[in-house]
């Protein structure tokens, strides 16, 4: 599989991308500068998290409107696979490639604490190595995470097997308490339409070393080298 | 751009004292220009003489303490102290108060903190990859800290999180002496190549003077005089001395010096901190024995009609000062426009060593540097030494009800004890991933060197300021060696020391005495442990109408980890496991917490250091965790052992059965003997530790094992451990949401 992972002012997990990148396919990702306009020849590309353009405006807003991203726009809606990770979960919603809207987090606090998802549809590149129902553990770490989108887009989301991570319980429950940002539906994470581009507030790529005490985000990474390769 | 008034107002011994000097400091300014400064020259000497800069009350006694050892590549006086790591890696750290601003405005006063000592560290040329913050709050009744304590928290969150290195812990302290004076000290350590370090000396005479980085305003004049007095009821009035910061353009100047830093361009660098431009440009020429001229009209101004004195004095964030290699300002230059940073070459070294300011086609400044930078006033201040305390009265505990359970809840939840959750929960400690241990984990943060395979870097910051202001010299000794052993008890090699000195006015006999006091006992320990201090930073004047705080020596300390993966943490891992306690236990309850919020007493002397003790101790037990002999470990400090192993089970959801705790009286369950350890093994190790215990001569008691989900033992009963995490996890978020 080869990626890339795009580099925004401001921008800082790309660090943990590209080693979680490295650590399951073996192949260094390229990073690709926010001014260049075209992209490398990849299957895959992350755009990782961060205070891209110090988070000015509005979280994202301002790289959404980047040289690169209309690259990754316009091959993203000819299938190619992206994962938006928190700043970049905000920068893919706001190019338009996800619908919804990542709002301040309802304690209007930043929260960093690792959280209970469960795996709601594992039919993408993405999901397709955690069993549905699965109960995983990533971290997040974000002051602008609750995911807010209208009932009827909910609704269609839901209807079309487009959320892909739900923060729960530990014991896998639907609860708002586990909630760590007041998203609604418990939405961590969703799939365009065609499930290539998937966007998430928690840190897969935070997961995936014995080093972080925690494998959960490993198989999102092996899976995509699994189905790209 | 506006032209400011051509005349400057004319110097007047009332000025001086205006700006902070005394009439014989003036005096001294007179003799060496041999004439009145002018209005900038008195700017730029006030700050260079200010306490904050010029370290004229400590200098004497910081020259006591130990700053040498085979592993220290540069001690104290540069940006940061840097030692070897091994392998061509070197740490480069440092700790800094930012007190007084963060008092008057916490948000931004903290936020800048931060991104002050990020600056310190990447300025050497290091990466930042790990972030610590020591804090002291007044009392949580106060009406002010609930407010500061929101405040400092989001600014800290809100710089070091932007900035993408990782907050991995910290200590907060709430005490009533802190109602008028809070502390933060801030805390980086960086890595970088140990044959790439960058220093500050200028060379090179005619090479480039370049400013990088934000624009100035006219923000933060006068910031570094205003910590250099004590507060009075107007400080609210001295909010526009505080700075602003912004963590994106950190960002980017990280990433932009670094990318310079790679190149050969850089003859000297140094950040604009505390008194800006001044400092850095007098610093930097200073220790070249060079003289500088700088061209003002070249400084990018955020501001229009700025004068030379507010572009000297200003404190605007984000700022670098570079002397470049002939021939490469190009170079240079496209590194700073590619992160959409300000660039300009505002000056040039000379040969006649001295400051000489232009602007508008005028000089303002012609003054030498030698006698500014390095002939400073010096003071030796009269100073007493603490009086002891007396011992505790035989019948101290006559009033407690003996109650284990009940103290030991009331313990784990009073306000210095409490879960800090609720506030480490704001920082994002893991970003880099290469986070191993973070706050409540471990006794000490632990990061991975990043790319380098396992060796890691374990850091703590540590103070216990009742001890310090009981007897400054055992608590100055107390809080190295308890770094030390927060260090150790996570499996690291401790290497070196960074000192944050936070006292009240050195004015006073009695302060300075605590401040001398301390500094005996820290340098005996350092030394006793060879553990060296590197850098520092001294904060005095913390006073409020003549109320000090507690003396407040923060220790910062790194370690050395071969292979971060056997580092252990000091949770209960596993039912069924055998817990030891590594040391003697006199039963010291002087200055103890459980004296404190049991028995609301502040009394006694501190407990006594034996720092031979405290060595032999801590190498047995970094010897165990080395060979992969524990599960667990964990310092015994405040609260005592029943506190030390209610935070192990509270952090591993399991309790334990405890038969060696089976009649103990209250100086056994929460005396605050110093170095100790308690210890958690595999059963089928507990024959070879116990052997290895007898022969380096260290005291083991076996106190139980892992089990169930209470704590028990014989005289307090079960204990939940639920009930305690509860307890644990509810004051500090209760408290800030105004219960």
């Amino acid at each position: 599989m080869k990626a890339a992972v795009i580099v925004f002012p401001g921008s800082n997990r790309e660090r943990d991308a590209v080693a979680a990148l490295e650590r399951a396919s073996g192949t260094k990702p390229h990073l690709v500068w926010h001014r260049d306009t075209e992209l490398p020849d990849v299957d895959l590309v992350v755009v990782p998290g961060g205070f891209s353009y110090g988070d000015y405006l509005r979280s994202g807003a301002m790289a959404a409107h980047s040289p690169i991203m209309r690259a990754v726009k316009a091959k993203a809606e000819r299938g190619l696979r992206v994962l938006g990770i928190c700043n970049g979960f905000q920068i893919v919603t706001e190019a338009g490639l996800l619908p919804g809207a990542l709002m301040r987090n309802a304690a209007l606090k930043f929260v960093c604490r690792t959280v209970h998802l469960r795996v709601e549809n594992t039919d993408s590149a993405f999901t397709g190595k955690y069993r549905k129902g699965q109960i995983v553990r990533y971290p997040v770490a974000h002051h602008d995470g609750n995911y807010w989108a209208d009932a009827e887009t909910v609704k269609r989301l839901e209807g079309e097997g487009r959320v892909a991570f739900r923060y729960v319980s530990d014991s896998g429950a639907d609860d708002p308490l586990w909630n760590p940002n007041g998203s609604v539906a418990g939405i961590a994470g969703i799939f365009n339409e065609t499930r290539t581009v998937l966007g998430l507030m928690p840190h897969p790529e935070d997961a995936v070393d014995p080093l972080h005490g925690n494998l959960d985000g490993k198989p999102l990474f092996d899976g995509l080298v699994e189905a790209l390769s | 751009m506006t032209k400011p008034a051509a005349k400057q107002p004319d110097v007047t011994p009332e000025m001086a004292a205006e700006h902070g000097l005394s009439p014989a400091e003036y005096q001294r300014v007179l003799e060496i220009l041999g004439r009145t400064p002018t209005f900038t020259e008195l700017g730029i000497v006030s700050v260079m003489w200010s306490e904050h800069c010029s370290y004229k009350s400590s200098k004497v006694w910081l020259s006591k303490l130990p700053t040498k050892g085979p592993r220290v590549i540069c001690g104290p006086g540069e940006n940061a102290g840097v030692v070897d790591f091994g392998d061509g890696d070197a740490i480069i750290f440092k700790m800094e108060s930012h007190n007084h601003p963060s008092f008057i405005e916490p948000y931004q006063g903290a936020a800048t903190g931060v991104g002050g000592i990020l600056r310190d560290v990447f300025t050497m040329g290091a990466r930042p990859i790990a972030n610590m913050n020591a804090l002291r709050f007044g009392d949580p009744s106060h009406p002010k800290t609930r407010h500061l304590v929101a405040g400092v928290v989001a600014g800290i969150g809100g710089y070091g999180n932007c900035v993408g290195v990782p907050t991995v812990g910290g200590e907060t302290n709430f005490h009533p002496a802190y109602n008028g004076n809070i502390l933060v000290n801030a805390m980086t350590v960086g890595v970088a190549k140990a044959d790439r370090i960058f220093y500050s000396a200028a060379a090179g005479v005619g090479n480039p003077v370049v400013y990088v980085g934000s624009k100035t305003g006219r923000d933060g004049i006068h910031g570094a005089t205003m910590a250099s007095a004590e507060f009075s009821e107007d400080s609210e009035e001295k909010r526009p001395t505080v700075q602003v910061g912004d963590p994106f353009t950190e960002k980017l100047l990280i990433e932009a010096c670094l990318e310079l830093m790679a190149t050969e361009a850089i003859v000297a660098i140094q950040d604009m901190g505390a008194a800006g431009l001044t400092s850095s440009s007098v610093e930097m020429a200073g220790k070249g024995g060079l003289g500088i001229l700088l061209e003002l009209d070249d400084v990018p101004m955020r501001e229009t009609g700025m004068t030379p004195y507010e572009v000297m004095l200003s404190e605007s964030q984000e700022r670098m000062l570079i002397v470049l290699k002939p021939g490469h300002e190009d170079e240079a230059r496209a590194i700073f426009e590619k992160w959409e940073l300000d660039f300009a070459v505002i000056g040039r070294l000379t040969d006649d060593g001295k400051l000489t300011i232009t602007m508008h086609g005028q000089t303002w400044c012609d003054m030498p540097i030698a006698p500014v930078s390095s002939a400073s006033p010096v003071y030796e201040r009269p100073w007493e030494p603490t009086p002891p305390r007396a011992e505790l009265p035989a019948d101290v505990l006559a009033g407690w009800d003996g109650d284990v359970a009940a103290a030991l809840t009331k313990l784990v939840s009073c306000p210095d004890q409490a879960s800090k959750r609720w506030l480490w929960e704001q920082y994002d400690s893991l970003v880099g991933g290469d986070t191993r241990f973070m706050s409540g984990q471990a006794d000490a943060g632990v990061v991975r060197l990043p790319g380098q395979g396992r060796k890691g870097v374990a850091v703590t910051t540590d103070c216990t300021p009742r001890y310090c202001l009981a007897d400054p010299v055992r608590g100055g000794a107390q809080a190295v060696a308890e770094a030390w052993r927060n260090l150790t008890a996570v499996g690291a090699l401790p290497i070196a020391v960074t000192d944050n000195m936070n006292f009240g006015n050195p004015e006073k006999p009695r302060i300075m005495g605590q401040f001398v006091g301390a500094i005996q006992g820290m340098a005996e320990a350092c030394t006793a442990l060879d553990f060296p201090v590197v850098s520092g930073n001294v904060s005095l004047y913390n006073e409020t109408n003549g109320e000090a705080i507690l003396p407040t020596p923060a220790i910062g300390a790194v370690g050395l980890l071969d292979d971060v993966m056997t580092a252990v943490g000091l949770a209960f891992r596993a039912e069924g496991e055998s817990i030891l306690l590594v040391g003697d236990t006199a039963g010291h309850l002087g200055q103890s917490l459980f004296l404190r919020e049991i028995l609301g007493r502040e009394e006694g002397p501190p407990p006594p250091v034996d720092l031979a003790v405290e060595r032999r101790n801590g190498d047995f037990v970094r010897g165990l965790i080395k060979d992969g002999l524990l599960t667990a470990c964990h310092d015994v400090s405040d609260g005592g052992l029943l506190v030390a192993l209610a935070d192990m089970a509270m952090a591993g959801g399991i309790g334990a059965h405890l038969p060696g705790l089976d009649g103990r009286d209250a100086g056994f369950l929460f005396g605050e003997d110093q170095g100790r350890y308690v210890l958690v093994l595999k059963p089928e190790n507990a024959a070879t530790v116990q052997s290895r215990a007898a022969e380096a001569g260290v005291p083991v008691t076996p106190l139980g094992t892992t089990r169930d989900t209470a704590l028990t033992a014989d005289g307090p009963g079960a204990i939940s451990v639920e009930g305690l995490r509860r307890a644990n996890e509810a004051w500090l978020p209760g408290y800030m949401s105004g219960k």
